[in-house]
């Protein structure tokens, strides 16, 4: 007999705290107002739209280290998202100890059009992830989900297995 | 450097995402800029660390690099960056000021190249190091 199937208010809470333990923690995601939306294990990082995130006044445009940050955020959650995923899942519970985090190596930021003042989206995508580094791209876009804004790659090193 | 772009120096006073990150301008003219971000802990990526996030040094490298495009005697008054590599060398020291210097090395008729480092108060060992392309803006 197979065991019943988990029920789906302790699914959502064991994957709700995940998110929030990747995400609460850090300061400069709460500066920036930075959220992430998720639909199973598909992560939509979200920048809600913000006078201090403008560059150019006159246009008004989105700061490109506005972008930058955000694209950087939605690439290293997203890799941390997928790398304690299917442990988290297996395991029915999060890691213990303090979560440790990829350390970014390099990032590269291609600018497709100007940010408007209004909410940015992102979803980034594991391209490459081994024990040492990953590569990882990620898009952002605001209005339309075909017409992107900026997108970027960037590599990092993963932090050390935590001892079984 | 000498201040040769009060309309430069302006602007970025001006903007409004690198004043809420609390840069600095400390020097413009010529095609450089050096801008400082104090360390404030809002800013911390790592918190078991208290290390500054990758982020908010991307910010201050595309700051930087715009102002020293717009301090180019011929790159015009405004600019827009097209790309960003940003290469993160070691974690930043927790509780001390990131500094960059950003140089506007070659100008065409519509694309500017620039390079800047990044430093803490080890001069010496480098941060991140950024190279950039951006829009040069034809005056009328």
């Amino acid at each position: 007999m197979r065991p019943p199937p988990e029920p789906v208010h302790v699914v959502k809470q064991r994957r709700e705290a995940l998110l929030r333990s990747l995400v609460e923690g850090v300061p400069y995601i709460r500066f920036l107002g930075v959220q992430f939306d998720r639909r199973g294990d598909e992560l939509t990082a979200v920048l809600p739209f913000k006078d201090s995130l403008i560059g150019n006044p006159r246009l008004p445009a989105l700061h490109g280290g506005a972008t930058a940050a955000f694209l950087e955020i939605a690439a290293m959650i997203e890799l941390s998202w997928s790398t304690l995923w299917e442990g988290v899942e297996a395991d029915g519970a999060l890691p213990e100890g303090p979560l440790r985090l990829p350390k970014t190596i390099d990032f590269t930021v291609d600018y497709l059009r100007s940010g408007l003042p209004r909410d940015a989206y992102a979803r980034a995508r594991v391209n490459r992830s081994g024990r040492r580094y990953a590569s990882v791209h990620v898009e952002a876009w605001q209005d339309n989900r075909s017409r992107l804004f900026a997108q970027a790659t960037g590599h990092f090193l993963m932090p050390p297995a935590a001892p079984k | 450097m000498t201040d040769t772009s009060a309309t430069a120096r302006n602007f970025i006073s001006a903007l409004p995402h690198s004043h809420a990150l609390g840069m600095q301008l400390e020097a413009i003219g010529a095609g450089q800029a050096t801008i400082a971000m104090p360390y404030d802990p809002a800013l911390v990526g790592d918190p078991e660390t208290g290390v500054i996030h990758g982020g908010a040094v991307s910010a201050l490298m595309d700051t930087a690099c715009g102002a020293a495009v717009m301090s180019h005697p011929q790159a015009g008054i405004s600019t827009a960056t097209l790309d960003l590599r940003i290469d993160y060398m070691r974690p930043a020291t927790p509780g001390q000021t990131i500094r960059t210097r950003a140089e506007c090395h070659h100008v065409t008729r519509s694309v500017a190249f620039v390079r800047a480092v990044a430093t803490d108060d080890d001069e010496s060992r480098p941060v991140a190091m950024a190279t950039g392309a951006f829009t040069v803006e034809r005056k009328g």
